[in-house]
């Protein structure tokens, strides 16, 4: 380009246009291709993992909640900080109630549900915020049985994942987690510092034919795992007969993690009429 | 010219000197100390795949294994030699025989001057005392 004002007058000209003609070609892509949609359909030849925590059927002496956390921790050599809060690294933990619910504002709230320690974890969304923000792919959502997976050679440690999810759901490795995992054992790697970790559903479990390991913990059925494409899985059957709900669901990204908040009494198994009638005597 | 000779003799001494390592291995009497690798304790003879292959290949080999299990999910190896599946895992598959980690992978990693980060994360097996 010469020096001169006409030139540099054309110069000017041409940008804006370019930048006009770009600015439309953005316009003209439909919104439906960057807003997935979702249905409760299954696609064929997946699998949806799914979780459904019975909330009934914890007791308050919390034996097995502190089993099955301690049994996931072991598992994936989760280190242990102690009250050291800023270093926490958490796949499995437990909050109150109304904590885990909060978005929900229960008011008057049934008093067996009041302060009762809830199991929180990694939800598994179908429409996951934290994939979108990896810039290295480190974090992804599988196709075939919609697992929030995890590569740790990958994760560059940008945190912007952690940002991202709305149920607190990622640590990340500020220090060395090696010196606080007790005998860490050679099944399965730890993590070094700079890096983000959660739970991964059990995924090398699961791909051994075994149930996760807060699962296998429970001796009582207090969480199940299955397929929700199956339409015969224990998981649907449970969603079928009770009412469960999920942390923060106006946020749409449709969690995998069901919780039942139905009163502890139903769980006596006896026919529904019989539980009509007997309100009247336990109340 | 001044100075000619002074120049030259340092020439020739800089160049023995840098090349002093070369001349040292060609004169001295013993070979090179290539590092001796220790057999699998559990008395295993054949790797997953040929000895030779997997001296040249074993890092990619591991890449690839690596890449496999966690971004596709495919957890299966079977051997090109004896048709053998094996589980693609560091821990379970490779340090179960090669359980001396000591005396092989850090032998030569340590003759070849090279530190790979598989140990930063990866739990070596406990050494059998």
């Amino acid at each position: 380009m010469d020096g001169s004002r006409r030139g540099f007058l054309k110069y000017v000209g041409l940008t804006a246009l370019g930048a006009a003609g770009a600015a439309g070609t953005l316009r003209a892509r439909p919104p439906s291709e960057s807003e997935p949609v979702h249905s409760d359909a299954p696609t064929a030849g997946t699998v949806r993992w799914a979780m459904v925590i019975d909330l009934r059927k914890f007791a308050s002496d919390n034996v097995a909640l502190e089993r099955c956390i301690k049994a996931c921790h072991a598992a994936h050599n989760v280190p242990d900080f102690g009250d050291d809060a800023k270093n926490e690294i958490k796949w499995l933990w437990a909050e109150d109630f109304e904590t885990a619910f909060h978005s929900q504002e229960f008011h008057y709230l049934r008093q067996d549900l009041q302060g009762k320690p809830t199991l929180l974890l990694c939800n598994h969304c179908d429409n996951p915020p934290c994939t979108r923000v990896c810039p290295t792919q480190a974090t992804w959502k599988r196709e075939h049985d919609g697992i929030v997976m995890m590569d740790w050679h990958r994760c560059i440690g940008c945190r912007y994942c952690i940002v991202a999810c709305p149920y607190g759901s990622r640590s990340f490795n500020w220090t060395d987690p090696r010196p606080f995992v007790k005998d860490a054992h050679p099944e399965f790697p730890t993590r070094m510092r700079g890096v983000v970790e959660k739970c991964t559903f059990c995924e090398e479990r699961l791909a051994r034919g075994r149930e996760p390991a807060c699962v296998e913990a429970c001796a009582n059925g207090e969480i199940v795992f299955g397929d929700l494409n199956d339409s015969e899985s224990e998981v649907r059957r449970l969603l079928a007969e009770h009412l469960a709900i999920r942390r923060k669901p106006g946020l749409g990204t449709q969690p995998e993690v069901y919780y039942i908040v139905e009163d502890p009494r139903t769980l006596m198994e006896v026919a529904p009429a019989a539980v009509v009638s007997e309100e009247g005597e336990d109340a | 010219m001044h100075d000619v000779g002074k120049i030259a003799g340092g020439l020739v001494v800089f160049l023995v000197l840098v090349t002093s390592p070369l001349w040292y291995n060609a004169l001295s009497a013993s070979a090179p100390g290539v590092p001796e690798l220790a057999k699998p304790p559990n008395g295993s003879q054949q790797c997953v795949e040929e000895t030779e292959y997997m001296r040249a290949n074993h890092m990619d080999m591991l890449n690839e294994w690596r890449d496999d299990v966690v971004r596709t999910g495919e957890r299966d190896y079977t051997s090109a030699l004896t048709g053998r599946t094996f589980d693609m895992s560091l821990s379970r598959t490779c340090m179960d025989c090669h359980s001396n980690k000591a005396d092989f992978c850090d032998r030569c990693h340590d003759y070849m001057a090279v530190s790979p980060y598989c140990w930063d994360c990866h739990v070596e097996p406990r050494e059998a005392e």
